[in-house]
């Protein structure tokens, strides 16, 4: 029933798009039975070489240094300032400018990353992790256990994530770990879904089958067949929902329920922008823009391991 | 029809039974009980004033009784009290929801027009570079944080320009542009899920059989391939309320809007528990009815749903 | 520039005024017309300098395989070539009118009232979330000329298109949705839209290839009844050089992009000039199984290699019982080929599916080699499929696309612990040469082989084991006639070696015909006729059987070769 295989969240990027247009008669089955690569068999073989590919990797590679060494990025401190130096717009020794307290603020961008991303990456592992289990149990134990899986499903969704998580939150200590945890639980659902709907399309197919057929047991066949199969997809929306962990958390820290004041971290450095909204532009914009920049380039990360991956 | 109808309406209820419970359940989990943890956010208070009021609130009984009592009261249309103000749920909510009501409300009928706008344009633009640009344009929408857009256009409205109002003084534009703002990003999803669908549905050979009777793209567009790709978007809005909730929280604390938004910061921070169950309850079962909606919209969308032998909800099955 | 009179309905009666009756008349001409798929140096052509020229009310054909570039052909005289496909040089004029380089707008205009088209696929053809009535109305909402028309008036065409074309009840179809509908059916509203504002030319695009044999002949009927009625020239697209020769008059013959022979059936029939089109044609005539090749090991009291008794299975369906295999009983000898005929929905691959204890019966018994198998599990099963095989119909999806053939056809090997890996490699090796693949194949993965290649693949892995018995589902259906016949040489060469036992499912008599010993023809879940296959397509015993022979296209090229070998047998004495 294709009429509503496509709804996810996050959204997913749309399925690959042949890389070379291909016509109704474009398959050139060659008449002697002679072998004519398909264009996606030439498309795997470029993976490593596929253009796009790198290009998103190199900024996102930037990204990831800033959380790993923040000091080859940066001289100035995210947490010292020279008081004197304080509100100056961007320039060339302050590429960001100067807060209130004549700190950096590229330098607290780049120090703020590692929270961030830790943050979400124990956001997505969480996501993953539990989703994949809820996913597979979906698929593979029965309607029972199906149609529990779903419901589990259909309550996550009901309950709005952002309030998941300020629950959660608030619940236990606030700080880096319940954070993370608050967002992974309400990204159970969307790993949910997709491991779900993947596990049963690779399960259907001839092959999986056939495998049984030739003496495999379930184990081999899982392991050898289906979830190399649809880990394509999930890898996709693993960089999609980085993305997102990242809005939600620095939501929630634009609202005071992440790290507190001193640390940098990416969305509560536009809070404590917003006061000085009328003097100082670029303390709520910057920040902004790098935050929109990672999204953008992990959404389209995910675009493009889709269209690697997928089958 | 009847046993699609009576299907749907038992998982919904079933759905906010369910969220209703598990946040029951999840309370326990706190270290101690609501009025303990209440009362002890600030300050030490005496053990006789916290069993006073843990007897006021029924948190003395056992558990199964809290919760038999608990599920009673909502069916009489009792909410339970705010540990903060000792208001009952149900006014403290009723109080600021319309507010809320109104900019969500706004917000998500603006963003199913910008979406469907889009798309139309997307599609039927002869010009690859105004396709290319259109296409990436949902992508960009659901990258940017609310409360960051929210503020940089306060920064360039109020303060650079001088053309709004800093805070909410019921002018057009304090109303338009958290809408907008909120509109934007909830947008960006159904935008891409009806893109994917519609990119689905052009592939169909249906519609080389509609340009051979001589139908133009505008025609085969409005007349047959929004209907045909509007299930799975519609499918997604009603999981966007979700969002639409939660960015509603934010918007109006960027644009200092009076809301169900400061009740749940200040439940949330004051550990008001009976109100944060309240607050579940009302975002689960909007989020339970919209999407009860749109389960019924869907077969008159495409006759086959009814047809097929599905179990569970188009949401549940969906991906 | 449309200069022709638009009618405002279709009047069955008025048609002969409206095509003026001159036979000769020239109605359509392509001239050095190519087509481009891609830019710069992707760019790969499809349609390579092609001459086309169509009379009015004529029938021709357009023959070829997968990626000869008919479709696109077609495709480009109706303006609906895909987005990556470019016109590169030619022309094309219907009539008066040049529709080179016609603008959008105009060629709005034509189709649906000058040309027509009768698409592949019934199934998706049609918009599934609007009625019958609205999209058969549509066409005369699109091109309306004068004053509106009433609901009433249009209501009224539409019901005379939807009997027009052997619809019954066809005020109750008008409400009904396409998902309510038949693949026949379906095909019927698509060819009443087609013929609805009787156009001059008509674009059929394998209008039928979707379709089961019996309900392929009912339409094609209609459709050349129609034709023959309005005076509507077509050009009918097809691989199936059998139903080209039994309906068009000219058969253009498509091989690579360039068309290899353009000559009256008669003509092509008599001598096909070129040579490819004598390979089409020898492989689409009748080949009843030669029976020098009849190996047959077993006599009569010898145990079968597969024996059924009252097979039986029931699904549940929304509420609904539905007995999908009835009381199936058959034996396959040694050696021999046994193929289960009937069209979709009549239980041969359920019945397959239980023998291969994929699927349990409801009622019956299975025995395989003699050994009742009707109620192994587990292990028993997995050692029942060491000599038990399947192939699968459609070879994209029945390998994983991850692997190379090496681990694929070594699977099985693997799974059970056979050999060393040097020991499974080698094996593999021998595997590869027996169904005729390269050694250097084996580090490829399926999508780089073409579909020949991937059915010899499927063929090699069910073979890893020993296994003597196979079921081939459908086995040959996604393929070229001409890989099909190697394939088919293949499968035959393999039994000959190797005294294989053959479990053929097929929809297909043609091929049926040639590969069998003895055949079983199903019908809605029963098996109404088994016999050796000269019998049974000799002298049918059953009604349905005769019907589907009648069904069957290629009565042109059966009398010819049935002529042909008298002829032989004249002269030999």
């Amino acid at each position: 029933m294709p009429v509503t295989r496509n709804s996810q969240l996050p959204v997913l990027p749309a399925a690959a798009a042949p890389a070379t247009p291909v016509g109704p008669d474009a398959s050139y089955a060659a008449i002697d039975d002679v072998g004519l690569a398909h264009p996606a068999a030439r498309r795997r073989r470029r993976v490593l070489r596929n253009p796009s590919l790198w290009v998103l990797a190199l900024p996102l590679t930037v990204i990831a240094a800033w959380a790993l060494v923040p000091d080859w990025f940066t001289t100035y401190s995210p947490l010292d300032g020279t008081p004197s130096e304080n509100f100056q717009a961007p320039n060339a020794t302050h590429l960001f400018g100067t807060d209130h307290l004549g700190r950096d603020v590229f330098a607290r961008v780049v120090h703020g990353t590692r929270q961030t991303l830790l943050t979400a990456g124990l956001a997505v592992l969480i996501g993953l992790v539990v989703g994949s289990v809820v996913g597979l149990v979906a698929a593979t134990a029965g309607r029972a256990a199906d149609a529990v899986s779903m419901r589990l499903v259909d309550v996550l969704l009901a309950v709005p994530g952002f309030l998941i998580s300020l629950v959660i939150v608030t619940a236990f200590a606030p700080g880096p770990v319940s954070l993370g945890v608050g967002v992974g639980i309400a990204s159970v659902a969307s790993f949910a879904r997709v491991v779900r709907s993947e596990v049963l399309r690779v399960r259907n197919l001839d092959f999986v089958e056939a495998s049984f057929l030739n003496g495999g047991t379930y184990w081999s066949v899982v392991l050898r067949h289906i979830l190399p199969n649809a880990s394509g997809p999930v890898l996709a929306l693993l960089a999609v929902d980085l993305g997102a962990a990242i809005l939600a958390i620095s939501g929630l820290g634009f609202l005071g329920f992440g790290a507190p004041p001193p640390t940098p971290e990416w969305g509560l450095l536009i809070a404590e922008g917003r006061q000085y909204l009328g003097s100082a532009w670029w303390l709520t914009s910057l920040p902004g823009v790098v935050i929109v920049a990672t999204v953008i380039l992990l959404a389209a990360l995910g675009r493009q391991l889709l269209k690697t991956f997928r089958i | 029809m009847a046993r699609y109808l009576a299907q749907r309406i038992g998982q919904a209820l079933l759905v906010v039974w369910l969220a209703y419970t598990f946040v029951f359940l999840a309370v326990q989990l706190l270290p101690s009980d609501p009025v303990t943890i209440f009362l002890t956010v600030d300050s030490a208070v005496d053990q006789a004033a916290i069993d006073t009021m843990k007897s006021q609130y029924g948190y003395d009984q056992p558990l199964p009784v809290q919760y038999v009592h608990q599920l009673l009261g909502l069916f009489s249309g009792d909410f339970g009290y705010s540990l903060a103000s000792g208001e009952s749920v149900s006014d403290r909510i009723s109080g600021v929801a319309g507010s809320t009501m109104v900019l969500a409300g706004s917000a998500f009928v603006s963003a199913v027009l910008i979406a469907v706008l889009l798309v139309a344009a997307a599609t039927l633009t002869r010009s690859g570079a105004a396709r290319r640009f259109l296409v990436n344009l949902p992508p960009l929408f659901s990258a940017v944080p609310v409360f960051w857009l929210g503020l940089v256009l306060l920064e360039l409205l109020s303060i650079r320009w001088g053309v709004m109002s800093l805070f909410p003084d019921g002018s057009f534009l304090s109303l338009a542009v958290p809408v907008l703002v909120l509109a934007v990003v909830v947008s960006a999803p159904m935008a891409q899920v009806l893109l994917k669908s519609m990119a689905h549905v052009y592939e169909q050979p249906f519609i080389d059989v509609l340009r051979a009777k001589g139908a133009s793209r505008s025609w085969i567009f409005f007349r047959h391939a929004l209907k045909n790709a509007a299930g799975p978007a519609l499918t997604i809005t009603g999981i966007t309320v979700g969002t639409l909730l939660a960015g509603s929280v934010i918007t109006e604390t960027v644009f200092a809007r009076s809301g169900l938004g400061s009740v749940v910061l200040q439940a949330v921070t004051t550990q008001d528990v009976p109100l944060v169950q309240g607050l579940v309850l009302l975002t689960a079962t909007v989020f339970v009815v919209v999407n009860l909606v749109v389960d019924l919209l869907y077969p008159l969308l495409d006759p086959r749903i009814l047809k097929s032998n599905r179990q569970g909800s188009a949401r549940a099955l969906a991906a | 520039m449309n200069t022709r009179e638009a009618p405002t309905r279709p009047r069955t009666e008025t048609a002969p005024d409206r095509v003026p009756h001159v036979p000769d008349e020239l109605l359509l001409d392509v001239r050095g017309l190519r087509i481009e798929y891609g830019q710069g140096d992707a760019a790969r052509t499809a349609v390579d300098g092609v001459d086309l020229a169509l009379r009015r009310g004529e029938i021709v054909a357009l023959v070829g395989e997968s990626g000869s570039g008919k479709s696109t052909l077609a495709k480009s005289i109706i303006g609906l070539l895909p987005a990556a496909a470019r016109r590169t040089a030619g022309s094309i004029v219907l009539g008066d009118t040049n529709l080179t380089d016609a603008r959008e707008k105009d060629l709005e205009k034509i189709r649906g009232v000058r040309i027509g088209l009768v698409p592949q696929d019934p199934g998706a053809s049609l918009d599934p979330v609007r009625t019958i009535g609205s999209q058969l109305a549509e066409v005369f909402r699109l091109h309306r000329d004068g004053p509106r028309r009433s609901r009433r008036s249009v209501r009224a065409d539409v019901i005379r298109l939807l009997d027009l074309v052997g619809i019954d009840r066809p005020e109750e179809r008008l409400k009904q949705y396409p998902h309510e509908l038949s693949g026949g059916l379906k095909q019927r509203v698509l060819i009443a839209i087609a013929f609805s504002l009787q156009p001059e030319l008509l674009i059929a695009d394998e209008p039928t290839s979707a379709l089961d044999v019996t309900v392929q002949a009912r339409v094609l009927d209609v459709f050349e009844r129609l034709a023959r009625e309005f005076g509507t020239a077509v050009v009918f697209v097809t691989h199936d050089l059998a139903v080209a020769t039994d309906h068009a008059v000219r058969i253009v013959v498509m091989r690579r992009g360039r068309i290899v022979e353009d000559r009256p059936v008669a003509d092509i029939l008599a001598e096909p000039e070129d040579e490819y089109t004598a390979r089409l044609l020898e492989e689409a005539s009748p080949h009843p199984r030669a029976e020098a090749r009849l190996v047959s090991v077993a006599g009569p009291g010898a145990t079968p290699a597969i024996e059924v008794r009252g097979l039986t299975r029931d699904f549940d369906r929304a509420g609904e019982h539905h007995r999908a295999v009835d009381g199936v009983s058959f034996g396959i000898a040694q050696g021999t080929t046994f193929s289960l005929v009937g069209e979709s929905g009549s239980g041969k691959s359920t019945t397959a599916r239980m023998i291969l204890r994929l699927l349990d019966p409801t009622a019956g018994q299975v025995l395989i080699q003699g050994e009742d198998v009707t109620s192994v599990s587990g292990d028993q099963k997995r050692e029942l499929w060491r000599s038990l095989q399947l192939v699968y119909q459609n070879p994209d999806s029945a390998l994983d696309p991850r692997l190379p053939v090496r681990k694929i056809v070594g699977e099985p090997l693997l799974n059970y612990r056979i050999g060393t890996r040097v020991e499974r490699d080698g094996r593999v090796a021998d595997l590869l040469e027996q169904v005729g693949l390269a050694p250097g194949l084996a580090g490829k993965r399926p999508l780089e082989l073409s579909g020949g290649q991937r059915q010899r693949v499927a063929i090699a892995r069910a073979l890893a084991l020993g296994a003597r018995t196979l079921v081939l589902d459908e086995a040959l259906s996604a393929l070229d006639v001409l890989t099909q016949a190697q394939i088919l040489r293949l499968l035959e060469d393999l039994q000959q070696d190797l005294g294989l036992t053959y479990l053929f499912i097929s929809h297909d008599l043609h091929v049926v015909e040639r590969i069998s010993t003895t055949v079983g023809v199903m019908r809605r879940g029963q098996l109404v006729e088994t016999g050796p296959t000269a019998d049974v397509f000799g002298n049918p015993a059953s009604e349905y059987t005769r019907l589907l022979l009648d069904s069957n296209p290629g009565h042109r090229l059966r009398a010819l070769t049935d002529s042909r070998s008298t002829a032989a047998l004249s002269s030999s004495r």
